[in-house]
């Protein structure tokens, strides 16, 4: 049975098993420098769909139902599908979901949600409540764009510090066996606020929830960042993960050489005309499926900590003029290590 | 000179777009707004006078407009002219604006930018 250790982190001892899983992507990520690890790129991101929001959904629902077919199971072997988007009523997933044989628990968390479903899917597993079970999020640049900014029938400018969003979805089938990327650790975060205003300015809002959250990781697993070997934050982009990594120096964790930010690392700003970076869901999600994970099995990395980062705003709060709250949750995960 | 003037108030909307946090939907308030005021001093006539279409199709011109309508309404009908007059003589733009929106919408669909 897994222990707490700390004030936010749990230990995970039955070691669930990262079994299966899938991602896809749009057209834009697939000309990015992460596109060798994609296992489909698709060449029309409204994927044959009438609207952007069903061109969503039909990414989530491939990913989910490839990461179940590479596991060598079928959807009623899966116990739970927890997943999560950006939309209205997570809308994607539900839809997703409508077409799926599996018992389905949805999760809001903003851009951190596939840190935050690996957590509760790993809780699950390690209180015996399930074989299997999805972990699972997307997003869609141009329904974000409807969902946070404007609608593209606008056809207004984007400011320039705006975060892209992800065109993308990402599935992880955990299981009990195999000689494969297990779960060691959650480390699960508290909500921070630092009373950031600017919708545009996202990295920097949800940094100092990224701070927060690595902080206490190595606070209550007694780690330092050189043991692992990478450290990933979900979306912060350039600026968000230069705050971060400046923050932690502060309270003397040098995380170099140990750190990358998912989000800055998906597009190439100066080719791609990005900017800060990568945003959304999907973000995170198609990082950890691709580039993290692929390596992870190559060898190449022997323990990651996956720290998706979520801005918890709305559409109206920020019209009310709130500031935006931050979430980040951790994920530990190893392979081969010992 | 069309070209100048009106070339000149989209400029001044791009660097307000690029260096403020004013939202697209803001900076046509105040171009509208700045319009009426413009118009109402009289200090606009000049501008459509050397700029004519370069004047009036931009935002400000809609404002001018706006404020013109209001002037030559009240001095017809009285008071009753400011509640009435903008939306007459402004009745044209408004009326294309929906017409040629609902068709455009009809032709095209948005496409996710590059």
């Amino acid at each position: 049975m897994g222990k707490r250790i700390g004030a936010q982190t749990v230990e995970i001892e039955s070691k669930p098993r990262i079994i299966g899983t899938y991602n896809i992507v749009g057209p834009k990520e697939g000309q990015g420098p992460l596109k060798e690890y994609f296992d489909d790129i698709l060449e029309d991101d409204l994927n044959g769909a009438e609207s952007f929001e069903k061109a969503e959904t039909s990414l989530l629902y491939t990913a989910i139902s490839e990461s179940i077919k590479k596991a060598k199971l079928k959807e009623v072997d899966i116990n739970y599908l927890l997943a999560g988007d950006l939309l209205n009523q997570l809308s994607s997933s539900c839809f997703a979901a409508r077409d799926l044989n599996i018992p389905f628990i949805g999760l809001y968390g903003a851009c951190s949600t596939m840190a935050e479903s690996l957590s509760v899917g790993s809780m699950i597993m390690e209180g015996g409540l399930a074989n299997y079970v999805v972990a699972a999020t997307s997003s869609h640049f141009s329904s974000a764009e409807r969902q946070f900014r404007l609608p593209l029938e606008m056809g207004s400018q984007r400011a320039p510090t705006a975060q892209w969003t992800v065109t993308g979805a990402g599935a992880m089938v955990l299981g009990r066996k195999g000689n494969l990327p297990y779960i060691t650790h959650v480390t699960t975060g508290k909500v921070k606020d630092y009373g950031i205003i600017d919708v545009n300015n996202m990295g920097v809002a949800m940094a100092p929830a990224a701070v927060d959250t690595i902080k206490q990781h190595f606070m209550d697993t007694g780690r330092k960042p050189s043991d692992y070997d990478m450290i990933a934050t979900g979306d912060l982009g350039v600026i968000g993960r230069e705050f971060t990594e400046k923050l932690l120096l502060e309270y003397k964790y040098d995380m170099k050489g140990h750190y990358m930010d998912c989000g800055e690392k998906i597009f190439d700003p100066l080719k791609q005309g990005t900017n800060a970076g990568g945003s959304g869901c999907g973000c995170s999600a198609v990082v950890a499926t691709g580039y993290l994970l692929k390596n992870m099995l190559k060898g190449k990395f022997k323990r990651i900590l996956l720290v998706s980062t979520g801005a918890l705003l709305s559409s109206t709060s920020s019209l009310q003029g709130e500031t935006i709250p931050g979430i980040a949750h951790a994920v530990s995960i190893e392979f081969g290590g010992e | 000179m069309a070209f100048v003037v009106g070339g000149i108030i989209c400029v001044i909307g791009q660097i307000l777009m690029d260096t403020t946090k004013l939202t697209p939907a803001r900076i046509l308030v105040v171009f509208v707004t700045a319009g009426v005021i413009l118009g109402a001093c009289g200090i606009y006539d000049v501008i459509i006078k050397y700029g004519k279409a370069g004047g009036t199709i931009p935002l400000p011109g809609f404002g001018y407009s706006l404020a013109k309508s209001v002037m030559k309404e009240v001095d017809e009908f009285g008071l009753i002219g400011a509640f009435t007059g903008g939306i007459k003589g402004t009745a044209g733009g408004i009326t294309a604006a929906i017409f040629f929106g609902y068709i455009m919408a009809l032709i095209f669909n948005p496409k996710t930018k590059e």
